[in-house]
């Protein structure tokens, strides 16, 4: 610790620390543009000029290292003068646009300048001009405003990982821009409009469309990945015009991925569904609730009568509140079945009736950054988790190891110490691999369960080097992401990563795909008679179907084919592992209740009896659990569009309308009261150890083409899919038919020729594209989009013929 | 891209340097390859960004900032005349006035021959010998007086 004074106060600064720090402690205020506590010092700006005594000349606060004894004084004349002076330095060049600027009203330097600026300019001279850039369809650019702090610069650098932006020239000339006009496509870009303290870098979505003293501030959680990130949403009549993040050092930090950002374009979307409709005659029809809900609750019965309860499923997206899951889910057991689901995406459920309790990250998000060795098993993590990806990237800067066992390459904008790229069916085979080198290392037994799998593989140098890199560094963690939990042997990946993690003695994770994942499974949204849960433990899969059951996508068919779908916010031709088998199946069910926010979708409109038009997470209050398991409620920030309701109140009435006990809330806190009964701790749910699941064999490789279908970062959910600027980045590119060069060759097509692409009776005509990083004998395609909807498995075989 | 002969110079620029940190050649890297173009264009500072391992506005930054680095195609001798204060003061301005007149062009500006391409540069250390300009950034002239500038067009123009 250093001590030092400033403005005559005592602080101690930890060594290393500067007088920015120091001053920070003691809550003094010192001007800054260029500092940003999360950035390195640049001190380019000279705003936080101070004086220090005996230093002949003012000092930067930001960089200026505190050093024992020193005396600072902030509000000297010296100190004043200086950033006076600075000011009148930085607005010589800077545009007196402040009437038409977005920045107006929450800009620093028109902040600063009321402080420190002179009523007039002394500057009779030419002021520069900057040539605008187009940065893409987020940023929106007033290059003449800027006041060249590189923030935006640093963040790339630093935060995002990579370099869009620079600086060029020098001087006067100096200016922010991107190589030879590319735009800027990080996933984090949005938080350099958050960084630029001027109005050089603005929302262009949201940009000229309203001044911020206009704007009401209401505290929600996003909706989108497992993180649950803090958000800030502003609103003018009762319509919601951006979002912003709400610091929270332990989840989001002050970021937010652009995909939280600027998604709420899709809550403004034409594609709302405003009003309840009726399929009649083959033709939609819209009708007032009553109709819809009698017309709702006289189906489920009918089908419950004719068929038995067991005739009736749900399926919900993990997209969802924690109540409308637990309504959702007692509705259907009110109803007397166990067929309730929210793991579309998965297709492996084997290791259902081993589950001990709800999957989960395995420790703190925040901990994530002290990482000193990970294992990331099959995940595109920066377009998955882009926040986790960045504590990630600060870890290794720190020194930590990350290694990767995936079925695709992609640059994670950070170093990799060790990667190996198989092909999805042999994933399973390397993690034993690593497992095998973990035991060799450690000198401890295999489990007896494993020892006959395990006996017969060789271990090659990387998995020996993963698996040292996880032994020798700790604190050390294993990640399964969102491609190894739709890996159709995920029970497998799952069970042989627990098995590593326990030898290594690292902790492990499953990185939640949707905002709620954990969620649904203690509101009880997984098939059997009750949740995992907070209302009382019990087996998950016994007596139930699964969401690839009653799809009809799982080989193991269910004797009693569901006939009636309660649909909760998705889209299954999108959101589904296989969307061809998926629209079969509810294009021959007797009736489909689809309860969502939005219309239009053609397929949709196709298997669809009945569509309610449900509240969006601004127009409902609800609950996630994030993937760390942290519960947060938040409320609606707006009134429901047209007559969309809360979903939750949607299903309140349709178990009043349909006779079922203990339907009678008046508020969401009492259903949330009833899933959280007096003293229940979610973290005792919470657990990723399957008990004793035998790995079925490993390494059989198919003959075949195997797909490789991840889902794209701006198709995950149907808000997402909606956000019209989103959609236009390149990461919303539509998908291609990538290949290795020796798969292209033997189809004698080139890169960028439209080729056909076949799975089951479905097919997509897509440019082929090359990537010889990809293991062989695979073809990626993106699933959860128009295009490739027509598509079967995510991970099944796939046809590849030339036209 | 660049000849091997280049690769070969960049190659030794960069052993130079710790291994992780072969962007600290980007200097001497876009000095070789210019000495082989010519000039730095687009591709060729993308080539150099690859070849470095470092973001291309990376290696932007660095060819905007230093003007002995040519964006733009220049005629076969470039003159760099500084105009800093202390040439300034002992007749840089007279130097560059002379040479505009001379060769019929302004700062920045190529002979229609394609010979002789003027630049204003900024301090070369050599104050004492004022007034200084620069001959395809290596030769470097003291003392420019309107005579000596002659001889050297002469020399040149041979």
């Amino acid at each position: 610790m250093t001590n030092i004074e400033i403005d005559g106060k005592q602080v101690s600064v930890p060594t290393g620390g500067t007088v920015m720090d120091g001053a920070t402690q003691l809550g003094i205020y010192i001007p800054y543009f260029c500092y940003h506590k999360k950035l390195s010092i640049a001190a380019n700006c000279r705003m936080c000029l101070v004086q220090v005594e005996k230093a002949p000349k003012p000092l930067p606060a930001c960089s200026t290292p505190a050093v024992e004894g020193m005396k600072v004084s902030t509000h000297s004349a010296m100190a004043v003068a200086s950033q006076k002076g600075q000011m009148e330095f930085l607005l010589i060049n800077h545009p007196l646009d402040c009437p038409i600027c977005d920045q107006g009203g929450e800009c620093q330097l028109q902040d600063l300048a009321v402080g420190y600026g002179a009523s007039a300019s002394r500057y009779t001279e030419p002021k520069r001009v900057v040539v605008n850039k187009n940065l893409g369809p987020l940023i929106s650019t007033d290059m003449t405003r800027c006041i060249l702090c590189t923030r935006c610069v640093r963040f790339g650098q630093e935060i995002a990982g990579v370099m869009e932006l620079g600086v060029a020239g020098r001087g006067e000339h100096a200016e922010i821009l991107t190589f030879v006009d590319s735009t800027v496509d990080s996933e984090l870009s949005g938080n350099m409009i958050d960084l630029c303290p001027v109005g050089a870098l603005v929302s262009k979505p949201f940009r000229y469309s309203a001044r911020i003293w206009e704007l009401s501030r209401r505290k929600s959680v996003s909706p989108h990945c497992g993180l649950g990130s803090n958000l800030v949403v502003q609103i003018k009549l009762n319509r919601v015009m951006r979002v912003l993040p709400r610091e929270n050092e332990e989840i989001n930090e002050c970021w937010l991925s652009d995909k939280d950002r600027f998604s709420y374009e899709g809550l403004n979307s034409e594609e709302r569904l405003t009003t309840p409709m009726i399929k009649r005659d083959g033709q939609w029809q819209e009708c007032d609730w009553h109709t819809a809900l009698e017309f709702v609750a006289n189906g489920l019965k009918t089908a419950q009568e004719q068929h038995g309860a067991q005739s009736i499923g749900a399926l919900a997206s993990p997209h969802s509140t924690l109540e409308e899951l637990y309504l959702l889910q007692k509705l259907i057991r009110g109803l007397g079945s166990g067929n309730v689901d929210h793991r579309l995406r998965q297709s492996d459920f084997r290791a259902d009736s081993h589950l001990q309790g709800s999957p989960w990250l395995g420790m703190k998000i925040a901990e994530i950054s002290q990482l000193k060795s990970a294992l990331v098993i099959g995940s595109t993590l920066r377009k998955d988790h882009p926040l986790i990806a960045q504590r990630l990237r600060q870890a290794v800067k720190q020194g930590a190891h990350l290694n990767l066992i995936n079925p695709v390459s992609d640059d994670l904008l950070t170093k990799v110490t060790n990667q190996v790229v198989v092909a999805p069916a042999a994933m399973a085979a390397m993690l034993a691999q690593v497992l095998k080198a973990a035991a060799e290392l450690k000198a401890t037994e295999i489990p007896a369960t494993l020892k006959d799998t395990v006996s017969s593989i060789s271990v090659t140098d990387t998995a020996r080097a993963i698996a040292a890199s996880l032994i020798d560094n700790k604190p050390a963690a294993i990640f399964l992401g969102n491609l190894a939990q739709h890996h159709p042997q995920y029970a497998d990946i799952h069970m042989l990563a627990q098995h590593i993690a326990q030898i290594a003695e690292t902790s492990f994770g499953v990185l939640g795909e949707a905002a709620n994942s954990v969620g649904a499974y203690l509101a009880g949204a997984v098939p059997g008679p009750g949740a995992v849960g907070i209302s009382g433990s019990s087996q998950v899969g016994a007596n139930g179907s699964n969401a690839s059951q009653m799809l009809g996508m799982s080989a193991i068919p269910i004797a009693e084919p569901c006939r009636a779908f309660v649909l909760m916010n998705l889209e299954p031709e999108f959101d589904s592992y296989n969307p061809q088998q998926a629209m079969k199946t509810l294009a021959a069910a007797e009736l489909v209740v689809m309860m969502s926010a939005y219309k239009k979708h053609v397929a949709s409109v196709d298997y669809a009896d009945v569509l309610l038009p449900i509240a969006p997470f601004t127009e409902t209050s609800g609950t996630f659990i994030n993937t760390e398991g942290r519960v947060q409620s938040f409320n609606g920030v707006v009134a429901p569009l047209g007559d969309a309701r809360p979903a939750w109140k949607i299903l309140r009435v349709l178990g009043n309308l349909l006779q079922l006990d203990g339907f009678d809330y008046e508020t969401p806190e009492q259903v949330r009261a009833e899933i959280f009964l007096a003293g229940s701790d979610v973290s005792t749910q919470l657990s990723n150890r399957l008990g004793s699941f035998a790995v079925g064999e490993i390494g059989q490789v198919s003959e075949g083409l195997q797909r490789i279908g991840e889902v794209p970062i701006y198709q995950a959910d149907p808000i997402v899919r909606r956000a019209e600027s989103l959609q236009r980045t390149h990461d919303a590119m539509a998908p291609l038919a990538s290949m290795p060069g020796a798969l292209l060759d033997r189809l004698g097509v080139q890169a960028g020729d439209m080729i056909k692409v076949k799975q089951g009776d479905g097919e997509a005509l897509l440019p082929a594209a090359r990537d010889d990083k990809l293991p062989a004998n695979c073809v990626r395609v993106a699933s959860a989009h128009p295009l490739t909807a027509t598509l079967g498995a995510m991970f099944g075989e796939i046809m590849v013929e030339r036209l | 891209m660049l000849s091997a002969e280049s690769l070969k110079k960049i190659d030794h620029e960069v052993t130079k340097y710790p291994a992780d940190q072969k962007q600290s050649a980007v200097m001497s890297a876009l000095a070789i390859a210019q000495d082989e173009k010519g000039w730095l264009a687009n591709e060729t500072m993308d080539f150099v960004a690859h070849y470095l391992g470092m973001p291309a506005i990376a290696v932007y930054e660095v060819a905007t900032f230093y003007n002995m680095y040519n964006l733009q195609p220049v005629g076969r001798y470039k003159f760099t005349v500084c105009t800093n204060l202390p040439c300034a003061l002992s007749g840089g301005n007279d130097a560059a006035a002379h040479l505009k007149q001379k060769l019929g062009i302004g700062f920045n500006q190529t002979t229609t021959d394609g010979k002789f391409t003027l630049k204003e540069g900024e301090c070369m250390g050599a104050c004492g010998d004022a007034p200084v300009l620069l001959v395809n950034n290596k030769r470097m002239c003291s003392f420019m007086s309107c005579e000596k500038i002659d001889q050297l067009l002469e020399e040149l123009s041979k």
